[in-house]
């Protein structure tokens, strides 16, 4: 119900999974909003008893589930951001075997690997599924700022206010999209806005 | 051959032209009268003497003014010139390449002179005469490849190759035909390329990545691709394409003439030996229409390409808008005669326009 079927794309454009229990001593979920449901899909309670899972709700309400799950480990965060000293300091201590479960949004997935294999894991060490919005971190190409959980395109920069629209151009370092000038040929012609999808 | 300078401009008051003499040898991309993507590599091993295939790094008129294009584009944005750090050692090879080529290409415009590690570049058009340690990178002003890079012209893509890949881990891109190097390095060769349409279902990237990943040392490859631009902008960067996209409706049939260029890249690549990545230049010349109207057998052609060129394709190069008026312009030299086979010019044996 919150699986979104991406439709297919260019060759730079992330492709999501679906997670999978592996054996592992030690395992560590990142979830985000409906992402909840992905780590409910999988868990066990010898997997949990494993676990160390940080749940970044942004407006949902899964917290009660998992914490019924029992994890070795549960740490609610409010924002990624706020969020992202704690993964950065598990992650210091993060063995090779480290099982590593990443699912919600696009942009939280593709910063959160980075995070990962800047440790050092090998990205086969990370699983991934996409879950509830399909909003994209979006780079604005002329001023390098980023605009979080862009839902439509074109869409507005907010650092450079530029009308920008959204590319399936994807850099896996910034984990984040292109946003070009959608008027630059002619200029305060901007289409109305759409759903990226629609 | 003693090569006179230009002192001209790719922006702004775009004083940018070419003699008779870099007309002739523009490298003129198309070696039929249509076109369509292909791997159309082959060995860089010299060609026609005085053409843009001769030497490893072709040097020109333009390449004093084309360095102080450089230079600005850097001040403005340094993320143009971005190596990660595994890259430093084929950066050191790239300077080495460079340097060695164009001393003994140019032994009158370029001197490099070496004892041990001690070595002094001398490069007389831009004025440097400057000794340093080979491979201590604290005795250069730059990192090695943007120090050398400052040096040449083109477009510089440097990639490491690992499980059976190319990576897009260093380069210095200030002429490219819009594509970010802040974007897209890091990607691999089938991520970076990915816009790119048709190509991939043809096989063409597939096919190239086999042969980029077997150039051995001291047998380097080349190509030519091609695109269009208003004006002689070397910049025509995503990164600035907010400022310069509208140049492209500036066109008129009054104007199009001298300002509507073609725009040819030539590119090579060289495996570098400490570190085994790939040097990929990108350069690119310029030609206006109406300079290569002068030559009949380009003018009949170049009539053609435009006009069978895919909508695809032609929307992709960004001129899809701008097709109906450069027919216009181009249909006069078209008067349906045979072309000869191949890119040259071939004014003696070529027919004049008959129209």
């Amino acid at each position: 119900m919150s699986k979104f079927e991406f439709p297919k794309s260019i060759a730079s454009r992330p492709v999501w999974g679906t997670l999978e229990v592996r054996p592992g001593e030690h395992h560590l979920m990142i979830a985000e909003a409906e992402g909840a449901e992905a780590v409910l899909d999988i868990a066990t309670p010898d997997l949990m008893a494993k676990t160390h899972l940080i749940y970044i709700p942004k407006g949902a309400d899964f917290t009660t589930k998992l914490q019924a799950l029992n994890p070795a480990q549960f740490y609610e965060g409010p924002s990624y951001e706020a969020a992202l000293h704690r993964i950065r300091r598990v992650l210091e201590d993060a063995h090779m075997g480290l099982q590593v479960y990443l699912t919600g949004t696009e942009g939280m997935m593709g910063q959160a690997m980075n995070e990962v294999m800047a440790v050092g894991l090998p990205h086969t060490a990370i699983q991934t599924e996409h879950r509830g919005s399909v909003a994209r971190r979006m780079q604005c190409v002329h001023c390098k700022g980023i605009t979080e959980d862009v839902e439509v395109d074109p869409f507005v920069c907010v650092h450079c206010g530029l009308n920008l629209f959204v590319r399936d151009h994807y850099s896996r370092r910034l984990a984040a999209y292109q946003g070009v000038r959608v008027d630059a040929e002619d200029h305060g012609n901007v289409p109305k806005p759409k759903g990226i999808y629609e | 051959m003693t090569i006179q300078f230009n002192d001209e401009s790719f922006r702004d008051d775009y004083t940018f032209h070419n003699s008779d003499w870099a007309i002739k040898r523009f490298p003129f991309p198309f070696h039929e009268d249509s076109y369509m993507y292909s791997v159309n590599m082959e060995q860089h091993r010299g060609g026609p003497e005085g053409s843009v295939y001769e030497m490893r790094f072709d040097v020109d008129e333009h390449y004093v003014s084309e360095m102080k294009d450089r230079a600005i584009v850097l001040d403005q944005d340094p993320l143009r010139c971005q190596s990660l750090p595994h890259m430093t050692l084929a950066g050191w090879d790239l300077l080495e390449l460079i340097m060695v080529s164009k001393s003994e290409d140019y032994p009158d415009l370029f001197e490099l002179h070496r004892n041990g590690n001690q070595w002094r570049w001398i490069n007389k058009p831009l004025g440097i005469d400057h000794s340093f340690t080979f491979m201590d990178e604290t005795t250069l002003p730059y990192g090695p490849m943007e120090y050398i890079t400052r040096q040449a012209q083109g477009d510089f893509a440097v990639l490491d190759q690992r499980d059976e890949m190319l990576w897009m881990d260093a380069g210095m891109v200030t002429t490219q035909a819009d594509w970010s190097l802040d974007f897209d390095i890091g990607m691999n060769f089938f991520e970076w390329h990915a816009p790119v349409p048709k190509a991939h279902e043809m096989g063409i990237f597939q096919r190239a990545l086999k042969f980029l990943l077997n150039i051995q040392q001291g047998a380097p490859a080349r190509r030519l691709n091609w695109t269009m631009t208003v004006n002689p902008l070397l910049d025509t960067s995503p990164e600035n394409y907010h400022k310069w996209g509208i140049q492209k409706t500036t066109l008129t049939p009054e104007n199009i003439a001298h300002k509507q260029h073609l725009r040819v890249e030539l590119q090579t690549f060289f495996r570098l030996p400490r570190s085994n990545a790939l040097v990929f230049p990108i350069r690119c010349y310029l030609c206006s229409f109406q300079d290569l109207m002068t030559v009949p057998k380009w003018g009949r052609r170049l009539h053609r390409v435009v006009r069978d060129l895919p909508v695809e394709l032609a929307t992709y190069k960004g001129f899809i808008d701008n097709r109906p008026m450069m027919l216009d312009y181009l249909s006069q030299f078209d008067d349906g005669l045979p072309t000869s086979p191949g890119i040259w010019p071939d004014l003696e044996t070529e027919p004049p326009l008959t129209k």
